[in-house]
């Protein structure tokens, strides 16, 4: 099956797409990967015909799969002795998590997708890393947490990687910090942690001890969610005035993204805005009638991405709600759809990489 | 400066004689995502240079580390 246009949108610029070429590449490569999974997921097909859906017209018009089928079914378009890689979700005690079967084409295709949307955030030097949670997130190799998971895709971005926290308690490693800031003073670091993590163990560890630590033009990335930190009243630019203040962050990136379509990572940019690469894209529906939504009108958020072939995860409804802030038009320069998320929907089940702590010892 | 079979050998904590050039990434459990990173930094200590994130991507097989490695003027 030819797959032209899939392979022609992931080559491409990840921010360099104006909506009309998009549109087109894209949504040829979204038509490519429907045809693709009817053929090769029986369960993906059956839907499909009982839906009647024809060859979709464009982006809006790809059939999207509500995200939590992946916890229901096992979802493939590859035979057993192709999947070389089963992703499961941060699903939480009680909770069915999902799971995504890769292939070596789709994996690699998110390791190269990923590489590019990172790197246009700090650059191709791989910067000195400090990790923000503790080394025994990645020591089981067999059987890695979404978390875990996450910290190694994000290390290949940086060298001389350094753990902030303790295993024992996940107490501050004060030594390794200030051995990591006396080392490499005067170059800028990179830092990556979940969220939750950063906050609790150690952006408000930080405070609590009154420590302030100075990484003039550091970069932090982070990610999972916001759940646990709007109960804790902890907004966004609270979060990101802390971490420049208090860790020295100079920059401050959020970005939005799901196992469920790994490789496909929505960042926040210089501007508080999160962008939807060239080979990905964000719509927001009316929940009443699935309508397609404008810029500013809130909805639920729908993800595409030209990434999952092994998977027939190209077009998924999230439970999250969110709204559209503009297209081709952010300050920062990056073309494509900017959105802000808003929050999960009601009656969606309690999930994120921000829940993996608390109920599972990490 | 050690052979490039060695520095795989023992990064990955497999058999030197096992180091074939069409060895793939993710194709044995030794040589998985860890594992993977453990090997970048020995071959930037064994070389004495800095691989970007676009190389320790590409680096999917024996034969494609020692293409990227010529990219830095290494032959090994």
């Amino acid at each position: 099956m030819s797959m032209d246009a899939r392979d022609a949108v992931l080559a491409a610029h990840p921010f360099a797409l104006d909506a009309a070429e998009k549109g087109r590449l894209l949504g040829a490569a979204l038509v490519e990967l429907t045809a693709h999974h009817a053929a090769n997921c029986p369960e993906y097909g059956r839907i499909l015909a009982a839906e009647r859906a024809g060859v979709p017209a464009g982006i809006s018009d790809v059939p999207f799969l509500p995200v939590r089928l992946f916890k229901e079914l096992a979802l493939k378009s590859i035979p057993d002795d192709q999947i070389f890689k089963t992703l499961t979700s941060s699903g939480t005690t009680g909770q069915v998590p999902s799971r995504i079967f890769l292939d070596t084409a789709t994996a690699q295709a998110q390791s190269r997708a990923l590489a590019a949307i990172t790197t246009n955030f700090i650059g191709k030097d791989r910067r000195p890393m400090l990790i923000i949670d503790h080394p025994g997130v990645v020591r089981d190799r067999t059987s890695f947490s979404a978390r875990g998971a996450g910290i190694l895709g994000m290390m290949t971005y940086g060298r001389a990687h350094t753990y902030a926290l303790n295993d024992e308690d996940m107490g501050l490693n004060l030594d390794a910090i200030r051995a990591f800031a006396e080392t490499h003073a005067g170059k800028p670091i990179f830092a990556f942690g979940f969220t939750f993590m950063v906050w609790k163990y150690f952006l408000s560890a930080l405070q609590a001890a009154d420590i302030t630590l100075d990484f003039p033009g550091s970069v932090l990335i982070h990610s999972g969610g916001w759940k646990k930190l709007e109960d804790e009243a902890v907004s966004n630019d609270h979060f990101k005035s802390v971490a420049r203040h208090r860790a020295g962050f100079e920059f401050v990136h959020n970005f939005y993204g799901m196992v469920e379509q790994v490789g496909s990572v929505f960042m926040e940019c210089e501007h508080g805005r999160l962008h939807a690469p060239g080979f990905a894209d964000v719509l927001v529906r009316d929940p009443l009638d699935w309508r397609v939504l404008p810029v500013g009108a809130e909805g639920i958020i729908q993800v595409v991405s030209a990434i999952p072939l092994s998977y027939p995860g190209h077009s998924l409804l999230t439970e999250d709600r969110g709204v559209l802030t503009g297209e081709d038009d952010c300050p920062c320069g990056r073309r494509g759809k900017t959105f802000r998320v808003l929050g999960r929907i009601p009656a969606a089940e309690m999930r994120g990489c921000s829940d993996t702590h608390t109920s599972r010892a990490a | 400066m050690k052979p490039l079979a060695d520095v795989f050998a023992e990064s990955l904590m497999i058999d030197a004689a096992s180091v074939t050039d069409d060895l793939a990434y993710q194709s044995i459990k030794e040589w998985d995502s860890v594992a993977h990173m453990v090997l970048v930094t020995a071959l930037e200590d064994n070389y004495e240079i800095m691989l970007d994130a676009d190389d320790i991507v590409a680096m999917s097989s024996v034969a494609k580390v020692r293409e990227i490695l010529a990219k830095y003027d290494v032959t090994a």
